[in-house]
């Protein structure tokens, strides 16, 4: 019981106390991740005509049978450019995760198995890197490189890794006290070879969950940051430039900015609602 | 906001268990302040030192940028032209020199210059932070009301009504700020004239932003507010407090709600951080006055001791929040000092 209430001690609250949801909320979420792979892979299966063709002689017009989304101030159809902007959103969302666990990697197993200063020296620097709200983080970042899509990636990133090296960290130092570690080092084999073959693989196991719910945090966050005019620049179909430029119109096309919003939202829920379903998945192999 | 609070409580837990045994209890409740308020000034510091390096990363000189800013395009500048800018911020001074003055600034309340206004970051941040520090303490505060009652309502209750209860709590907790916002915004003042669309710092005009804040946090504080109620539900002192013919309400209002939100107490510093960044976004959305619209603008003209100041605001307001939920907690709970 105590290795399980161990082993659990570095996941965030809301994954501990997530609960298995039903069968319906998972067929949804799997058929909202279908949809974006296919948008993914091929977007014209979904949508059709161009995100970017101007049609002036249909700008603002609400959601209708023909155009599902409603049209932009430029008369595109909404709908076509949300399913063409999910491969930037999401590259975006890969991007800044993948250097979010990159560097909490680094930092989790470097501090996890030095112990000592060096230990004490990344967990006082994670320490002050969590003073600052993520969203700040990112800002000072944007500041000091300028909005681009490359700084909005970077900044997503670094704002959420101290979150996931804490996680790591943690996974590192409560799997190392396993006795299958020191068996494994008892049987002679060489310290690297024990990190590769079992610490790595059983401290990254939780790691797995977090990364999937972490894909969908980066794209709302990064969102949040197009949303105040920082992030990918419209004309591009980039869900967070879709609301940047949907926010002149809030008054009087409110399709353009709740829509994408909403695609943003259903997305990431999705995304967390089947990372959990893994969790527990992986939870369970591991008893 | 992923994993912060939860580690943040289990590391209490292991420094109070490595304190030694043989302190007298009430030594040992000083030193444990004393050490949480030397780590908060050493975050603070560290913090500072991570903003003022972070001026260095700009491209550039500083002073080349000050120009670029002043003139609106970036191009080279002579030495001759660098050199007054360079004296008037004394950024010809030794690094070291300009870091301790810095530091030291800090602690007389100066943040530095700013690049665009030429005036001291206090004096732009100053005015606007009374509007921000209003939104989060109320959107905090009608957060905490709206989990409770939620949360009073409908767990342990009926199968219906509970997952009703958790799913609000679950769909919520996950909605990103701007789109609250903005459905809020176009439900409740654009169709629905009730509230204005740029409503200032007025009573009506703060309904939205504060909801807007309030109700995304209170999902997450009302889902683990639950967690903890249905296991308080559960215990014994619970059964003693029925058989003595207490009526259902009376007992979770009574027994079971000061338990339960222990928890998300704790949460409530890192809580302040999680408003904060939403207040950026929600100012920006309602045209608010705040550290938000400041920190929008700074960034957009690349100020960065005005965006560095902001920031450092920021984090002091954190680490300060939660050092007082970290000594409220080792001065009421019992067994944070006894254990």
């Amino acid at each position: 019981m105590t290795t399980v209430t161990a082993s659990r001690a570095g996941l965030p609250a809301r994954l501990r106390s997530a609960r298995p949801e039903g069968w319906a909320g998972t067929a949804v979420a799997a058929l909202i991740v279908l949809f974006l792979l296919i948008a993914l892979i091929a977007p014209v299966l979904l949508a059709h005509g161009s995100p970017y063709t101007i049609n002036l002689q249909q700008t603002l017009l609400p959601p209708s049978l023909s155009h599902p989304f409603g049209t932009d101030d430029a008369g595109r159809g909404l709908y076509t450019r949300v399913v063409y902007g999910a491969r930037e959103s999401l590259g975006i969302g890969l991007g800044a995760t993948g250097l979010a666990m990159g560097i909490a990697i680094l930092l989790g197993f470097v501090g996890g198995l030095a112990g000592g200063l060096v230990d004490t020296v990344i967990s006082r620097v994670l320490e002050v890197a969590f003073a600052f709200p993520v969203l700040l983080l990112a800002l000072l970042l944007i500041a000091i490189r300028g909005p681009s899509v490359n700084t909005e990636i970077f900044a997503v990133g670094i704002g959420s890794a101290p979150g996931y090296a804490r996680m790591v960290r943690g996974q590192v130092l409560s799997v190392r006290q396993a006795e299958y570690i020191g068996a494994a080092g008892a049987l002679g084999h060489g310290r690297l070879a024990v990190i590769r073959r079992h610490l790595f693989p059983n401290a990254m196991r939780p790691m797995v969950a977090v990364i999937t719910l972490g894909v969908g945090q980066s794209i709302v966050w990064a969102s949040g940051l197009a949303f105040l005019g920082l992030g990918v620049a419209p004309p591009s179909p980039e869900w967070g430039a879709l609301l940047d430029s949907g926010r002149m119109y809030i008054t009087t096309a409110w399709w353009l900015e709740i829509l994408p919003g909403a695609v943003i939202v259903l997305v990431a829920l999705s995304v967390t609602s089947l990372g959990r379903k893994l969790q527990h998945r992986l939870e369970g192999a591991a008893r | 906001m992923s994993g912060a609070p939860l580690s943040t409580v289990t590391e209490a837990t292991v420094a109070v268990a490595s304190l030694r045994p043989s302190a007298r209890p009430v030594a040992r409740t000083v030193r444990r302040v004393l050490v949480k308020i030397v780590t908060a000034v050493f975050v603070l510091v560290a913090a500072a030192s991570v903003t003022f390096f972070a001026q260095f990363l700009v491209p550039g000189s500083p002073a080349a940028a000050i120009l670029n800013q002043q003139n609106g395009r970036a191009q080279q500048w002579s030495a001759a032209q660098l050199a007054p800018v360079n004296r008037e911020f004394g950024f010809n001074r030794p690094l070291i020199v300009q870091y301790l003055d810095y530091i030291g600034g800090l602690f007389h309340g100066n943040l530095g210059t700013s690049y665009t206004q030429f005036k001291p970051v206090t004096q732009v941040i100053g005015d606007e932070l009374l509007p921000s520090l209003v939104l989060t303490v109320t959107a905090l505060v009608v957060a905490w009301v709206l989990a409770i009652v939620v949360t009073l309502l409908t767990v342990k209750r009926r199968p219906v009504i509970s997952s009703l209860g958790s799913t609000w709590e679950a769909f919520t907790a996950s909605l990103p700020t701007y789109w609250v916002g903005v459905v809020l915004l176009v439900v409740f003042a654009v169709e629905v004239r009730i509230f204005p669309v740029i409503g200032g710092t007025s009573f009506m005009g703060t309904v939205l932003p504060v909801l807007t804040l309030a109700i995304p946090l209170a999902g997450f504080l009302g889902q683990v507010t639950r967690d903890e109620f249905e296991k308080v539900l559960d215990q014994p002192f619970i059964t003693t407090a029925r058989t003595r013919g207490m009526g259902d309400t009376a007992v979770r209002l009574v027994h079971a709600l000061r338990h339960a939100v222990l928890p998300a107490v704790t949460l409530s510093g890192w809580a302040l951080g999680a408003l904060v960044s939403g207040a950026v976004i929600v100012e920006n959305l309602f045209g608010r006055p705040g550290i938000g619209q400041v920190l929008v603008n700074a960034v957009n003209t690349r100020d960065i001791p005005t965006v560095s100041g902001v920031v450092l605001v920021v984090a002091a307001v954190y680490v300060v929040a939660n050092l007082l939920v970290d000594v409220t907690y080792v001065l009421i709970d019992p067994r944070m000092r006894a254990q």
